[in-house]
């Protein structure tokens, strides 16, 4: 790898624009609009090919200008047709920007064919080639960090003047009309942002760059955090992130298997989202980790539970000792899921191990007392309420009775019998 | 010829007689391939999209058809290490079908397994996986042996390079897919409208959803060709949604859209086969937008002129009724068929040229007379729908008091909502309603029977 100045300004580049992008991103996944990111960042093209033929050069700000006017008319035509023409959002939005981008590609090739911007440029951007476009008294700063800095900066300017509107109209629409907050003016500031984002972005880093940065840094946030604030922290953190990461392993992962490089701004993109896929996959309050983790647990806690169930159930009935041999069939686990169940019962002293048989220990038969207590208490119950089969009371008391607190069980009555005809084990003293 | 183009220079050079007549009677070999191959997939996009609009899917097949770009790329790889071709079209095709149905799967995963909504989740599928792709294909142009030059075309479509076989596999693709429609037309269409009916009634509604969306896949796979992944979505939603402003039953909406993508396809080569400079692809789309206005602001069902003269109608109709019943109750009070035009902006202020108006269209209709002096009367056909207007009016003020617990303070408004729809049996029930039932007490005097 063979890093150089060039390659840190294509960061920079990348990281200034997957911030700028992030700000307005936040808002468009909150308020389940991603997909108006992605349609405005299409109708640039014709907004950029019309602001040409009009200008007949590539001034920015008559393109910035083209593009804004063309993207807010995508926004308009967008709810224009989902309210008069009755159809549903996506529906709509997916004719106004193809579109509008046709229109765009025609145009291109009719009259600017011959000129730089071209197709393939839309989509992959420049980025490799940013460094090279400098003004003349630019310090040696390459026009696209100029172009995306300024950019960046505006947006955080906007977001923290209306940082209470955005953050009320993102959660609650109808809560902030309430507050006096005008949301269609919100919202068509939303989208001249996002426009305005998505043109500044576009030439350096190409179109398909800018909806994976509106989009999967804000999502992958979300999948962190419950905050508003650090939400767009974080959404910030992560496309600079991903722009570091992406033109990293553009110039290096494709030189292991021998090939000299990719494009960057598609590298950059798929680092957004491996980004995402770890948010995915680890997020420590809602990652899918997590939630197997949770979910092992519960079925762990259900299993000694149940376990603790049978065994005083067969004291109960001074029956013989129990056969751990039959205790996977009735419980309906594998033998080896319920070798584990026993043994943790043991190392937490629930059950001790006698010199043939295993037996409940003096907490672990206060537990389970505890725990016949629910279940009948609640056939009991059900049956006064909500009279059914009794194979079915069995089968949802056995479901209650792991998630019954000792409130809970205080207010089930104090029957001595359940509907079987068992008796309710007295309340153990702890 | 594009040598000397200027970039100022935006003149269409127009065909001449002789080379239309040419192209529309198909007489070139590479035209007919492309019309042919166009048309077959208008045929099978505008009827597998009528299903994927109803069944609000139309982002979903645009993350599916950028999701198929690294499917491509992988397979121009894997064909090339194995000494194939490279460009062999199966091939291909079946990365881009595998990519974009893992693309829809990841598009579930996200859904049911974050609390992100489906849009984020489009959004991520659609620019990671398309990121993919372009990095891949970068790769893949570096591949010895092989040029991959041509997979670029993939994105924005090139018709112009279809050979005969590609146009036969978008007619086998057409015909299969009418097929496969026909066979679970009844099927996709409760899908469509009732999942949860569906559900219940134990139809296989993952499964049914799952040939749904494979048939999707299968379509935006033949229409990369021609239109290009950007675009594919459009050959998909917007024949569908054009030919829901014409026709409610879904089989005349299957129809007209199958036309309506047809005939997009046919217009669209042809064009682009006489005009130079003319991507075939959005051409195609943009017919589609054109057939899509037309359509938006004409239809029969839902357009917006048809909805705009109903509401205009209807307006007419209540402000006619507003003014017979603001005379009747100015005439109620003055004891008399004549009032004055400020008496009846006294009670209700209205304005005074909305009056005049909606008395002068009374007047055309024989409502009332203008007398020498200025006042206004009541004629004997006018004061027999005021009093009719006025009643149902009444009977409904007395039925929300008695039956709907509205305080009497209220139910002038709420009356006022309603009366204007209220049909003769309605009224007929209304009467029954009233008489039989409760000793009444109405807010005003309703009025005998007519």
């Amino acid at each position: 790898m063979n890093w150089t100045e060039i390659d840190t300004w294509i960061v920079i580049i990348g990281a200034l624009c997957a911030a700028g992008c992030a700000v307005p991103g936040t808002i468009l996944v909150l308020r389940r609009m991603s997909l108006m990111g992605d349609a405005i960042s299409h109708t640039v093209l014709p907004g950029i090919a019309i602001a040409f033929l009009v200008t007949g050069s590539r001034d920015p700000l008559a393109m910035l200008i083209g593009a804004v006017v063309v993207g807010l008319l995508t926004a308009f035509l967008v709810q224009a047709i989902q309210s008069l023409g009755k159809i549903d959002v996506g529906a709509s939005m997916g004719i106004v920007f193809t579109v509008l981008f046709a229109f765009g590609l025609v145009l291109m090739r009719q009259a600017i064919d011959h000129v730089d911007i071209d197709p393939d440029c839309v989509l992959n951007g420049a980025i490799e080639f940013a460094w090279f476009d400098q003004n003349p008294d630019g310090w040696g700063i390459p026009r696209g960090a100029i172009v995306n800095g300024v950019m960046l900066v505006a947006n955080l300017f906007f977001m923290l003047l209306f940082y209470k509107e955005f953050k009320i109209t993102a959660f609650d629409p109808a809560l902030a009309k309430s507050q006096g907050i005008n949301p269609g003016f919100m919202h068509y500031m939303l989208m001249t942002m996002t426009a305005a984002t998505a043109v500044a972005a576009f030439e350096t880093v190409g179109s398909i760059l800018v909806v994976a940065m509106f989009i999967v840094p804000p999502a992958t946030a979300y999948l962190l955090t419950e905050r508003y604030g650090v939400l767009v922290a974080l959404s910030l953190g992560v496309g600079v992130l991903a722009a570091g990461l992406g033109h990293l392993s553009a110039i290096t992962v494709p030189t292991w298997f021998g090939f000299s490089g990719t494009t960057t701004a598609g590298a950059m993109a798929v680092a957004s989202g491996g980004l995402f896929v770890f948010a995915w996959a680890l997020s420590p309050s809602q990652g899918l980790l997590v939630r197997f983790l949770h979910k092992q647990r519960t079925h762990a806690h259900i299993l000694a539970e149940d376990v603790l169930g049978i065994f005083w159930r067969v004291e109960e009935r001074s029956q013989s000792f129990v056969q751990t041999g039959d205790l996977p069939s009735a419980l309906g686990v594998s033998s080896r899921v319920l070798k584990k169940a026993l043994h943790q019962l043991l190392k937490q002293g629930e059950i001790i191990q006698c010199t043939t048989h295993l037996e409940l220990s003096q907490s672990g038969r206060m537990r389970a007392t505890k725990l016949v207590r629910s279940h009948r208490l609640w056939e009991v119950y059900l049956d006064k309420h909500y009279p059914q089969d009794a194979n079915q009371l069995h089968h949802s008391a056995s479901r209650l009775e792991h998630i019954t607190t000792e409130e809970m069980q205080s207010n089930l009555g104090d029957e001595n019998t359940d509907p079987h005809g068992s008796p309710v084990p007295s309340d153990v003293e702890e | 010829m594009i040598a000397n183009h200027s970039i100022s220079d935006v003149r269409v050079d127009f065909p001449s007689l002789d080379q239309i007549v040419k192209v529309l009677l198909l007489e070139d070999y590479n035209t007919r391939v492309v019309v042919l191959g166009v048309m077959a997939l208008g045929v099978a996009s505008g009827i597998i999209g009528t299903f994927l609009l109803l069944r609000k899917r139309a982002l979903t097949a645009d993350a599916l058809s950028h999701a198929t770009l690294p499917g491509i790329a992988v397979a121009f790889m894997v064909a090339v290490s194995f000494g194939g071709s490279g460009k062999s079209m199966v091939w291909l095709l079946l990365g881009a079908f595998v990519f974009g149905c893992i693309g829809v799967l990841c598009i579930l995963a996200i859904r049911h397994t974050t609390r992100l909504k489906d849009d984020a989740a489009i959004g991520i599928v659609l620019s990671v996986l398309f990121g993919l792709g372009l990095c891949l294909l970068k790769i893949a142009t570096e591949l010895p042996g092989g040029s991959a030059a041509g997979l670029q075309g993939f994105i924005f479509g090139k018709a112009a390079s279809m050979v005969a076989s590609d146009a036969r596999t978008m007619l086998f693709v057409a015909v299969g897919v009418l097929l496969v429609t026909g066979m679970l037309r009844k099927e996709f269409t409760l899908l469509c409208f009732d999942e949860t009916f569906s559900t219940s009634q134990g139809w296989p509604v993952i499964k049914l959803d799952m040939v749904l969306m494979a048939m999707v896949a299968i379509v935006t796979v033949i229409a990369l060709q021609s239109v290009g992944l950007v675009l594919a979505v459009a050959m998909l939603i917007i024949p569908a949604a054009s030919a829901r402003y014409w026709a409610k039953s879904i089989m005349s909406i299957l129809f007209l859209s199958a036309i309506i993508g047809c005939l997009s396809g046919w217009l669209g080569a042809t064009v682009s086969a006489l005009i130079p400079r003319m991507p075939t692809g959005p051409i195609i789309v943009l017919l589609c937008g054109f057939w899509f206005v037309v359509s938006f602001v004409f239809g029969t069902n839902n357009g917006i002129v048809v909805t705009q003269i109903q509401r205009a109608k209807l307006n007419r109709r209540v402000g006619m009724q507003h003014i017979l019943r603001a005379m009747w109750e100015v005439s109620e009070e003055n004891a008399s068929s004549t009032f004055r035009v400020d008496e009846i902006i006294r009670l209700r202020s209205w304005k005074k040229l909305a009056v005049l108006q909606l008395l002068a269209r009374a007047e055309k209709r024989n409502y009332v007379t203008r007398l020498p002096n200025g006042d206004w009367m009541m004629t004997t056909g006018g004061s027999i729908e005021a009093r009719r207007v006025v009643r149902n009016h009444r009977l409904w003020e007395t039925y929300l008091i008695h039956f709907a617990d509205i305080a009497p303070s209220h139910v002038d408004r709420d009356a006022d909502t309603i009366e204007h729809v209220l049909g003769k049996d309605l009224v007929e029930r209304l009467e029954h309603l009233l008489d039989s039932s409760y000793d009444l007490q109405s807010p005003h005097p309703v009025g005998e029977r007519a």
